[in-house]
């Protein structure tokens, strides 16, 4: 088992003080290099579910297993070094650092982990993601599809044993979508990484084996009706 | 990649921003560096100046200080002279090693440099403890030989065989003596005021027309000088009595011609004494029994000296680092308003670096490291920069002023610096790296 969510509920405070469930998940699972694709309605909770099983948030109550570890026990400290070592992250809108070339934003994918940055395994990720003739040049230099694909490579740049992509074709042109999400997918695969991938795109989404759609698992208002 | 280099990527991703704030800290150390080296070369230059001399003695009348700043500084004439019979008299003190006179109060007509009257002594003996004059001609052997400083050479274009005319009374005077003293020797730079002094025969200085002193005045002065040593002022005033008689005489036979002064009227400004180098309290000794037989003192030049640079040279000095001290403050704070203006701008990089696994406190290192290279480095190149300015205008601070500039002489203060800049940096990065400790992750991605 690479992801199991059990009994997770997770809130938030409103700026007049009421209480504003957002996640209340019995049980969520994903196999050991299965990958999935999680739809729901935006404003729908995808994010703070990425932000859960990530262990930038924590929940209210319930378990967060990540590769046999209970992330929400884990003190911050140790969660920080955890998803540095075992998580990768495609965002919705690429998050490359604007003052670091692209093989250094791949670098910083493996800065925060124990282990010695590897810059032949990062070359070699973006000359997996095809940009090996541009990985000095800045993001502010490549286009929209070639920074996503450097995201695709940073996200697998500490090796990580689940990748968590945010919506990651939303601002891709339609020329790249199926390029990036195949490129996702087959290193995903390649890596034998877990791929969890959150979108709204039903056309998306199709394209994986697995779709799972969050307002089937996910019943946020039944723990707002049991808080009440 | 290691978190200094993600700061350094971030400090030139703003580029200019970044070389402001660290030019204003460059600019603000570098001219701290270059008050701390004038101010190390002016020190050195009073305290080397006044160490080749034991004591030096002028006049009671006149304070302390002014005696110092005539008889060494040459920058005020002396209020009033001691007679020449005096100079002779210390010569033969078993004390004295060595004595020689200063008399002066003219000027070159030139560039309105000082004249001092003096004896080959001086030239023998160090200007200060092991430098020797270095001469480049020849003795003066007649009295209107000359032996020029080297920025009088210079300023002046003069050299040996050079003529020229001196003016009476300071640069202001109009009386220009008829004399010609003709350059007989250039001294070598000494980094010292005898650079900027034109030394005269004592004898020469003399017989100058107008120094005499008229008989009467000389008597009154000597009466008064020798009040409790009657048998040297009976001595005196016999050789003046003389002088008169011949004076007399010439007047009678309506004779012009030239004649020497007798030393009873000769008039020194001041005596500069080495006492002998194993007997400690000679100056002590000496110093207490001149100021009780006679109207003269001696007077150590230390203190003088040690008391115009407190007072001066000390408050100047203090003022111009408490100037170069905000200004580094406000270096610093500029740094900090440069950070800490950044920081609505990276909080989604800081996000991003803490969803890749960055904690808390790398990103606080990373922010706080920020801060450090702008202020040290901007203080190194400071650093450098004053050092390298002075090495630049070494040459020409020594050809106006004299003063022998050291550009790598490091101050212990500049020690101090670069602890005090570290801290600096820790101060105010540490507000905007609290800033980046405290990013709420999820805000910052969603934002």
């Amino acid at each position: 088992m690479s992801l199991l969510l059990e009994n997770v509920r997770r809130a938030y405070r409103n700026p007049d003080g009421t209480v504003l469930p957002v996640l209340n998940i019995e049980r969520y699972e994903l196999g050991q290099g299965e990958q999935a694709a999680l739809v729901g309605a935006s404003g729908g909770g995808k994010t703070t579910l990425l932000n859960v099983v990530s262990g930038i948030l924590t929940p209210h109550s319930g378990r967060v297993i990540v590769s046999g570890t209970d992330i929400s026990r884990l003190p911050e400290v140790v969660r920080d070094r955890f998803r540095a070592e075992k998580i990768g992250f495609v965002f919705q809108t690429f998050n490359l650092l604007p003052g670091l070339t692209a093989l250094e934003n791949v670098l910083l994918g493996m800065t925060f982990s124990r282990s010695r940055p590897d810059r032949a395994f990062a070359e070699s990720l973006l000359e997996r993601v095809g940009l090996k003739d541009r990985r000095h040049h800045r993001p502010g230099r490549l286009s929209v599809g070639e920074q996503q694909r450097v995201s695709v490579a940073r996200a697998l740049a500490n090796r990580p044993a689940l990748l968590l992509a945010d919506e990651p074709t939303a601002n891709v042109d339609p020329a790249n979508q199926d390029l990036i999400l195949h490129l996702i997918r087959d290193t995903c695969r390649e890596h034998q990484v877990t791929l969890l991938m959150v979108t709204h795109a039903m056309e998306v989404a199709e394209q994986f084996e697995r779709v799972d759609r969050l307002q089937d698992f996910n019943h946020p208002q039944i723990a707002s009706e049991a808080t009440a | 990649m290691s978190l200094i280099s993600i700061a350094w990527k971030s400090i030139r991703q703003r580029g200019l921003a970044s070389a402001l704030t660290a030019l204003s800290v460059a600019l603000g150390v570098m001219m701290m560096v270059v008050v701390l080296v004038i101010s190390g070369a002016v020190d050195a230059a009073f305290n080397q100046r006044t160490i080749a001399y034991d004591l030096i003695v002028g006049h009671q009348r006149g304070g302390e200080l002014a005696l110092v700043l005539s008889a060494v500084y040459r920058v005020q004439p002396a209020s009033e002279n001691l007679p020449y019979l005096y100079y002779l008299q210390l010569r033969e003190d078993r004390r004295v090693v060595s004595a020689v006179p200063l008399a002066f109060g003219d000027v070159t007509q030139e560039g309105h440099f000082p004249l001092v009257g003096t004896t080959d002594e001086y030239f023998r003996n160090d200007y200060t403890p092991g430098r020797k004059f270095r001469i480049r001609g020849k003795r003066m052997s007649h009295h209107f030989d000359a032996i020029i400083g080297a920025e009088v050479a210079r300023r002046n274009n003069w050299d040996i065989g050079s003529q020229f005319t001196i003016v009476h009374g300071g640069a202001d005077g109009t009386h220009v003596h008829d004399e010609k003293f003709t350059v007989v020797a250039v001294m070598e730079r000494t980094g010292t005021p005898n650079d900027r002094t034109v030394f005269v025969n004592i004898e020469g200085f003399y017989a100058i027309a107008g120094h005499e002193t008229p008989l009467n005045e000389v008597e009154q002065r000597l009466k008064n000088f020798y009040a409790s040593d009657p048998e040297r002022l009976k001595t005196a005033l016999a050789q003046i009595a003389a002088a008169r008689e011949q004076e007399a005489a010439e007047a009678a036979h309506d004779h012009h011609h030239h004649h020497a002064i007798p030393d009873a009227a000769k008039e020194v400004t001041a005596i500069l004494i080495r006492t002998r180098p194993d007997a400690l309290f000679d100056p002590i000794n000496l110093s207490a029994e001149l100021r009780e037989g006679y109207q003269a003192m001696a007077v150590n030049p230390m203190k003088p000296i040690r008391q115009i640079m407190n007072q001066l040279v000390g408050s100047v000095k203090q003022g111009l680092m408490v100037l170069t001290a905000m200004i580094i403050l406000v270096s610093g704070v500029s740094i900090f308003v440069s950070i800490y203006n950044s920081m609505s701008d990276r909080r989604r990089e800081i996000g991003i670096m803490r969803a890749l696994g960055a904690r808390r406190t790398s990103v606080f290192g990373i922010i706080l490291m920020e801060s450090v290279v702008l202020c040290v480095g901007g203080g190194l190149l400071g650093w450098l920069a004053g050092h390298g300015l002075a090495v630049a205008a070494a040459p020409y601070v020594t050809a106006r002023t004299g003063l022998l500039l050291d550009p790598w002489t490091v101050d212990t203060l500049e020690f101090v610096l670069f602890p005090v800049l570290l801290l600096l940096a820790s101060a105010v990065g540490f507000l905007p790296a609290m800033t980046a400790y405290r990013t709420d992750v999820a805000d910052a991605l969603s934002g």
